[in-house]
């Protein structure tokens, strides 16, 4: 160990002394650094070809093919989603269609049936009308058939009141027709 | 100890940790090996541990994972294509490194493997030689056709094949040079300014004073230092997929 750290100790010494030409130019520590830095290099070289870049190509690859997945996922979902959003559209179309189908079904069945009830109402109504403007006629036409017999009667009474003869009814009646037909 | 301090060459010092000699060469086990050592480590088991949960919603460690992972591939792929991917690991391993060690080399009293123009040099290397042998194992000859752009007037070409020669040569120098120039000179004025701040305090209460402004500056350096350690391996990595590219598609 002594001896060791002896040696150590004079090669520093011995550099120091040295030290004239200037490190990197110093020819005599060529040979050592090239064969370390080709024994490092190359275990450098083994271990990132072997182990680090196949380790870091694995992690990079798996990402991208599970990004690549889960996007052809998502897409499929898209599609199946809009697929049955379009058909949701389609039988809310269907059942708009039919529910304005059967509105206007319903609204003309009721317009029928109200007309007809109108019809049969207005013509029960009609019936009426005519029967009791038949009725108001006939009682008319009675009135009318009194009024001479009663204007032939006044009449007869007026004459015979005020110039105290007698006329005969069918002489009064002649002349109240004169009158009227005038 | 105190000409240490302010010595800012002093942590590019390389120190034999286990001296071990092979033939005529000396490759002691130093404070670098060490270093490169702690570097594979932490690199390594931070991107273990960062991934551990395997989680398909990350958490921030395994964001920051991904987020390298994702980042070199896409550098990549823009610039070599789809064909440039069998590189991956090669250049993730590249970036990873140099960013490990630049960042490592952030703390106090630890070393910064690749503030030595050798270890930039070697790692730009081997981006060059990949080239060149990939380039000829997969096009043969064809692969020298880089050096004759198509569409040239004939005349021009011998000027053109030299530029492109010279440009190529020296590639592995701009690439080498562009990282280790860059954590040494960080490192070597973060050592002056906070020197200074060592220096002015031990000079009274007018030094302390003095001092709060290359203080300021070192807070401000270090920031940038970081800025920097992540900036230069990203350009290390830009630029090695973009020569890479030659290698695949070596037409213009």
């Amino acid at each position: 160990m002594a001896s060791n750290v002896n040696t150590t100790a004079e090669v520093h010494h011995a550099g120091a002394e040295h030290g004239g030409a200037f490190p990197p130019f110093d020819s005599s520590t060529f040979a050592s650094q090239i064969l370390w830095l080709a024994i490092t290099f190359g275990l450098f070289y083994v271990l990132m070809s072997k182990v680090v870049l196949p380790r870091i190509g694995g992690i990079l690859e798996a990402r991208h093919d599970k990004i690549a997945k889960d996007l052809e996922e998502a897409n499929q979902l898209k599609a199946s989603s809009e697929a049955a959003g379009a058909a949701y559209e389609k039988s809310l179309a269907e059942a708009r269609q039919r529910a304005q189908t059967i509105a206007s079904d319903t609204r003309s069945a009721l317009n029928a049936s109200l007309d007809a009830k109108r019809h049969e109402a207005e013509s029960s109504l009609s019936a009426k009308i005519a029967a009791a403007e038949t009725t108001i006629a006939g009682i008319k036409a009675k009135a009318l058939a009194e009024v001479d017999g009663i204007a032939t009667e006044t009449a007869e009474t007026l004459v015979s009141t005020l110039t105290g003869e007698s006329v005969s009814r069918a002489d009064v009646a002649a002349a109240i027709a004169a009158v009227t037909v005038k | 100890m105190a000409a240490d301090k302010v010595d800012p060459i002093h942590q590019f010092h390389i120190t034999k940790l286990v001296p071990i000699n092979l033939g005529h060469y000396d490759v002691s086990f130093t404070n670098s090996s060490l270093f490169m050592a702690a570097t594979v480590i932490v690199g390594t088991l931070f991107l273990v541990m960062a991934t551990s949960g395997r989680s398909m919603v990350p958490n921030r460690w395994q964001v920051v994972a991904e987020m390298a992972y994702s980042m070199v591939a896409n550098i990549l792929r823009d610039a070599a294509g789809k064909s440039g991917m069998k590189f991956f690991p090669l250049v993730f391993s590249l970036f990873m490194f140099v960013l490990v060690a630049n960042l490592l080399g952030m703390i106090p009293y630890f070393f910064t493997v690749t503030s030595h123009i050798i270890v930039t040099f070697c790692l730009a290397m081997l981006v060059i030689s990949t080239v060149v042998i990939y380039g000829i194992w997969k096009h043969g000859l064809h692969f020298f056709g880089l050096f004759a752009p198509s569409g040239v007037p004939g005349a021009l070409v011998p000027l053109v094949t030299m530029i492109e020669v010279i440009s190529f040569l020296s590639r592995p120098i701009s690439l080498s040079v562009r990282l280790f120039a860059n954590m040494l000179a960080g490192h070597i004025t973060l050592k002056v300014f906070a020197g200074f701040v060592v220096t002015l305090s031990a000079a009274g209460v007018t030094g302390m004073a003095g001092s709060v402004l290359p203080l300021a500056m070192t807070v401000a350096l270090t920031a940038l230092e970081f800025l920097v350690a992540f900036l230069q391996a990203y350009v290390f990595t830009v630029l090695t997929c973009m020569y890479l590219n030659d290698a695949i598609h070596p037409g213009h």
